[in-house]
Parts: C-alpha cells; structure tokens; sequence
C-alpha cells in the first residue's frame, strides 16, 4: 500500500497528490511514468511522474479527472493509501546536451512538461516555455513553470488569460522571430503534439513529443500501448513514452484512444452515481 | 486387491455447451471415492518408470500408495517434498507426454491418471488441512528470486525448505506469473493459485509485488546493496511477437498477452469489471499453441458467436495440447487450418472489419524434419471477424538482459545458462522460459527445482 502524505486540487478537475513510494523515488528521472491501482478491483493506469523527492521518497503525480478511475483516485484524501503504485516506467527523457529548447505543455500536460522544463533549466539550458489552456480557470503551474523559464508564453483559447490562441501560434511567432531551438519538446492533448511536430518540421526543429496510449502492464509484456513510428511498432511503455514527433502516426493513436470509449463513459457514470449515493 | 480396469476413472466435468458461457473449472476433479478406486490401479512397479518422466521426479507410486488406502494428508507430504504447486500441476502439466506417459499400465490400456490423482490429494490438502507446512531451521542466507511465475515459485520454495530467507520480486500486482495472467480461470482457478503462494509464504517465502527488476532495482543492486547472495532470475518469456502485417494497429487487434492479461488478472469477464475488453462478435485466433486455445475459449465465454482459431500448419502440427484441442472443439471453436493472414481490414471507426487470408500448403520436410508451409497461389480469400488476437508466440522481455552487466544471452533474448541453470554472471541463477523461451509450467518448475539446488551447492561451497 502506497500512502497519500499531500493532496491539492490545482483545479476544479486536476489533482496533485504525492505519495510515499521510497523505492520509486530512488530512481525517478523526467519523463518516466508510474501504473497505479486505486483498490482492489482496480484497473491499471498510467501517469506521468511530476516531480519526485528522494530524501522524502516520495512522488509527485498530477492527474485530470476523465472517468471512473481517476474519478476514484480523486476521492482519496491524505492519509488514505493507493493499492498498487508501480515505478519508474518508460525511458527517461534525453535532455543532456541541450543548450536551448521549447518546451510545450498543453493542459494537464504542464504536469509533465514542467519537470523536465525544470531539469534543463538545472542543467543550464536556456528554456523558452509556451502553455496553453482552454480558459482561466483551468491554469496549473504558472509560478512552478515560470521559476525555470527563461521565456513564458501564456496561451488560451478563450483569451481569459494571457494571450489568446494556440501554443502553435505562440510557437511560430517565437520562431520568426529569430529564435533557434535545438529542440522543440512538446506534451499535451495528442491533437497539439500532432499540430506542433507538423510545425516544426517545416523549419526543421527536431521535435519530441511524449505519447499516452492505452496501457495494461506498462513493462512491455502485451503490446497494448504500441504505436507506429518512422513506419515500424513501438511500445511507448518501454521505447518511449518520448518519441520524434516527425515520426509518430498521431492519426492511428488517436483512433486507437477510442477503443473503449463507450465502456468509459459507463464507467464514469457509475463512479459518479456510487459517490453521490454515499453523500446522502 | 489392484483394480484392472483398462481406463482411467472418468473426470467429471461440466458440459461443454454450459462451460463455454462461463469461466468456472471445466474439470470438476475426482470424489475420494474415485481416488481410492483410481489409485488401485497402480501397480506400484519396482523400477517406477512414471518417476522418470515426472520433470520434479515426485515419488509418484508411494503417494498413489497411500492414496488407495485412503491416507489423503500423508500422499500431499510425499508430494509436497518434491513440488511446490502440486494443485497447479496435477491441473495443467501434459501427462500424457510425461509422467502418465512412461506407467506401464499404458502399455494396454489407460496409463494410470497420476495428474488428476495428484490434483486430487493437492485440493484434498488445501480443502481439509489446517497444518502450516513446518519452516526449516533459518541458515542465514539470503536468496532473490526475480519473478513469481512457476520457476520462481518453485525455487523459491526448495530454498525456503533448505532454510534460505528467500524474497521473490514480481512486477505485476500479484504473483503467479502465467499461472495469473495467461492461464484462465476456468483450467486453473486463481483462488487455487493464492493457496499454493499461501503455501509458499507459511514456508517463509516473502513476495514483493510492484517490483519490475531492471526498473526499480538492477540485479547488481540486489547483491550488492541488498546483500542477496545468490539471484534466480525466472522472468518468463513475456514479449509478445506481431506479424508485422498491414492493420495489425487497428482497434480490437490484441496480443494474446494483452488479451488473456485483461481477462485473466484484471477480471474483465466480470459485469462489474473496471478494465474492459472487447465483447467481439466475430473473433479470430491466430496461432495453434495452448495460449491460441485458452484466447478462443476465453473469447467464447465473452460471448462471441464465432471464433475461428487461424493456423498455417494442419491439424497434426497444432502445437496446444491434444486435450485443449478437443475441449475447444467441444465448446464450439471452429478451426481454419492452413491459413495465414495477410492484412486485418479496416471497419467502421477505426475497428477491425475483416481479414485477408491465403490458403497454405505443406512443402517438403525441411532440415529439421518440418514441412514448411507454402503460400497457395490465388488463394486469397476475406474473412468477417470483428476482432484479432495474435497467438503467435512470446520472447523473453529484454530488461533484465539490459540492465545486468556481464549476463550473456542468445541473440533471441534467451538467457545462456547451464544445465544447473549458472549464468554467465557468479552467484546469477536462471530457469524457465527466460532460459528457453516459451515453453511448459513443469519444464519451468524442473528448472526452478535444478536450480535451487545449484544455489545451495554453490552458497555452501562459497566459504
């Protein structure tokens, strides 16, 4: 049993909880992921590893609230235990030798984006962070963001906050304007990464984007996650989950998200009745 | 007074067209009475054959013996010296090529039924017995075993009753490997998995779950900064091979792995299940091995009207047991011999919507004495399937080889050990199909009880 020592509501649908994982944390790095089982019955998901403390041997996880699962996870409070928390996963992010970089984080993707923002700002690179949010409302991380960024662009699509429009503006901007990137690091809705690596190709950036597929085991024993890059199958819970976004076929991982939708729905729903039931 | 009945006492069983529509037991196992009567049977032979082709050489005549005269506690003793999992055995090893192969009552007639015999005293023991197996005198070594499916287990438990404190790492979120994940329920119950590793724990075995080696912690940190003196690596053959064909991405293709994993240890056959699974009208199984089998039958049992297992061979060079051919027959999984599939169609959102298949054809024998099949010329021809699961074999999983300096391996993944199941790395133990790729649960448990053995000699001999 995994236990909850914090827990905050970043917003109305995004939660950050740490967690005492000492064995996790031991080796955590940027851009590795954990599989987490809320309880018993539990169905195994994947999340991002958003920040991670050795001394404490605990990790930070950030999650949106999209159905039944995380509808769960979320009714958990401090003090209350997760059961299964299974980490690190997946191949850390290559950031070594960076000098300069974009880094895009869409929605609840900050979450992800911000460590390794984070880490190449310790390493000395110069980082130029562009986020997008669809309102207000939504926003996580700004001053998290911010601290580590030499360059911080504000984007959302209403215009409540910050600019209005998409990364991909604020990007193009940036790089007509002059600025030269060694790489552009893109995490998001699969929609924005697909739209940012089409971007930076036409002015040959290399892209790297950090793909979330449907995962069961997450340590390469089934081949649910995998997806095509440069024309051959990958396992984004091994070879990734960052792969070349000029690569990867975002049109057949957006197909294969779907695959469950309807089963989801009914899961949410159900998570949602089972809670309002207890309320009363 | 020996019973002389040419057959085998028959194994009750539910009926196949009630089995296909759920997952309990198929086998329901034999009463005490068809035991005794059964055990009778056993001519208790000196030179004791069965023994031989028994992959743990459990003392078969003497538990029948005590079998016949109804002592059901003292034949699970007899057993239990040389298997860890007699309840698992006694259910999925294939006698007919082992043990009940080489009884000389099959030489005319039936062998006698050791397997279904021994599930009966392991169940008997699990149901009646309130003993806790005895610890053995703790020596103080230590021992990591790296994965918890049947070799792991079974070497894990030899040690733990030669007195090493021995830790077993599993990745997943509950040990058994394929005995919990690729194996269903309904030829191996999963309650009687937990009692086995129960079992194991009263032994002294300690099981760390959510422990992928290689990830969390490398082999060479077990030994250096854990202390362990020796690691028995037992980490299976769970890499999933594709076809690599077009459309092999679309939505409802599974890997047998991915498939039987969402079934099997995530219970997505329940009603109230939160993983799902894709309840297919139309399923086809590529591949002839038992785990083409088990996919079809799970398949069935979700509720598809057809399911077609798709093999390139003939029915001769089916791979899966002769038995798990007939029982999926039996419950109506139709079989396309001498197909292969070409390219999965694309239906309506993204789904599978048909598959494109060749005839194929036995060509001359080959080096190894194999007819390769050949593709027939115009042959091709479209099935309507709404899902594809592809059965077509495992690797071993690369991590461990990756993240342990100096472990030499086969240029398939296989890691090199010798036949005591030494690697290349001193004091680093390996068996089961991490060693020979996909194979049995016994051949793996051989290997798991070889190598304990190897560990305690090479422990003892150390100072």
């Amino acid at each position: 049993m995994y236990k909850i020592i914090r827990k905050k509501e970043l917003n109305p649908t995004v939660t950050l909880m740490e967690v005492e994982a000492p064995f996790v944390a031991r080796k955590a790095e940027p851009g590795q992921f954990i599989i987490l089982r809320v309880d018993e019955e539990g169905e195994r998901i994947p999340l991002t590893i958003a920040d991670y403390n050795r001394e404490k041997g605990t990790i930070t996880i950030i999650f949106q609230i999209v159905g039944g699962t995380t509808e769960r996870l979320n009714r958990l409070g401090e003090g209350d235990c997760i059961q299964d928390f299974v980490g690190p996963l997946g191949t850390a992010s290559h950031v070594e030798g960076l000098k300069k970089v974009a880094v895009i984080g869409g929605g609840v993707g900050c979450a992800i984006a911000y460590p390794v923002a984070k880490k190449l700002h310790e390493l000395g690179a110069v980082v130029h962070s562009i986020v997008g949010f669809r309102n207000r409302d939504l926003v996580i991380l700004e001053k998290e963001f911010r601290s580590v960024s030499d360059v911080y662009k504000m984007m959302t699509d209403d215009g409540s906050y910050g600019e209005k429009g998409l990364v991909t503006d604020a990007l193009k901007a940036l790089i007509e304007s002059g600025e030269q990137y060694d790489e552009v690091i893109a995490i998001g809705p699969v929609v924005m990464m697909k739209f940012v690596s089409l971007l930076t190709k036409q002015y040959d950036i290399k892209t790297v984007v950090s793909m979330n597929p449907i995962m069961i085991d997450g340590t390469g024993m089934c081949g649910g996650c995998r997806l095509t890059v440069g024309g051959k199958t990958k396992f984004a819970c091994v070879d990734g989950p960052d792969f070349d976004g000029h690569e990867v076929d975002f049109d057949e991982m957006m197909k294969r998200a779907t695959v469950y939708k309807e089963f989801e729905l009914h899961e949410r729903e159900k998570a949602c009745n089972l809670f309002s039931k207890e309320v009363k | 007074m020996p019973n002389m009945s040419l057959k085998k006492n028959e194994m009750p069983a539910q009926a196949p067209d009630v089995r296909n529509k759920n997952f309990k037991e198929v086998a329901l196992g034999y009463t005490a009475e068809t035991a005794v009567d059964e055990a009778k049977r056993c001519l208790n032979c000196k030179h004791k054959p069965c023994v031989g082709g028994c992959p743990v050489k459990i003392h078969i005549p003497d538990f029948i013996a005590k079998v016949a005269e109804g002592k059901f506690e003292e034949a699970y003793q007899i057993i239990q010296k040389s298997s860890s999992l007699p309840a698992v055995c006694g259910r999925v090893c294939p006698q007919e090529t082992q043990c009940e192969q080489k009884c000389v009552r099959g030489v005319k007639g039936e062998p006698v039924a050791i397997g279904r015999l021994e599930r009966f005293v392991a169940d008997w023991h699990n149901e009646h017995s309130c003993d806790l197996p005895v610890k053995a005198q703790p020596n103080g070594h230590k021992v990591a075993v790296v994965g918890s499916g049947p070799a792991g287990l079974t070497c894990a438990g030899d040690l733990a009753k030669r007195g090493y404190d021995v830790t077993v790492f599993e990745a997943l979120h509950l040990a058994g490997g394929v005995l919990v994940y690729g194996i269903p329920e309904f030829r191996l119950p999963k309650a009687i998995v937990q009692k086995e590793i129960d079992n194991l724990n009263a032994l002294g075995v300690k099981v760390e779950t959510n422990m992928v080696i290689g990830k969390v912690l490398s082999v060479d940190e077990l030994m250096d900064e854990f202390a362990f003196e020796a690691v028995f690596i037992g980490s299976g053959a769970g890499l999933p091979r594709f076809m690599n064909i077009p459309g092999e991405n679309l939505k409802d293709v599974y890997s047998a792995n991915e498939f039987l994993t969402r079934v099997n240890l995530m219970k997505a056959y329940k009603e109230d299940a939160r993983t799902p699974i894709a309840h297919a009208k139309k399923v086809a199984v590529v591949g002839g091995g038992n785990v083409a089998m088990d996919a079809a039958r799970c398949a069935k049992r979700l509720g598809a009207e057809e399911v077609t297992i798709v093999y390139r061979r003939s029915e001769a060079e089916l791979p899966a047991r002769r038995e798990e051919v007939e029982h999926a027959k039996e419950e109506g999984i139709s079989f396309k011999l001498l197909t292969n599939p070409v390219r999965i169609l694309e239906g309506e959102n993204g789904f599978v919507g048909g598959m494109e298949c060749v005839e194929m054809e036995l060509g001359e024998p080959d080096a190894s004495g194999r007819r390769s099949p050949v593709v027939k010329e115009n042959s091709e021809f479209t099935m309507d399937v709404d899902c594809v699961i592809m059965a077509i074999g495992t690797s071993p999983n690369p991590l461990i080889k990756s993240t342990t300096k100096g472990l030499e391996t086969q240029r398939w993944g296989g890691i090199i050990a010798d036949e005591n199941g030494q690697t290349s790395r001193e004091g680093v133990f390996a068996g089961g199909d991490a060693v020979t790729g996909a194979a049995t649960v016994i051949l793996a448990m051989g290997a798991g009880k070889t190598a304990a053995e190897a560990i305690d000699e090479y422990i003892k001999n150390k100072k």
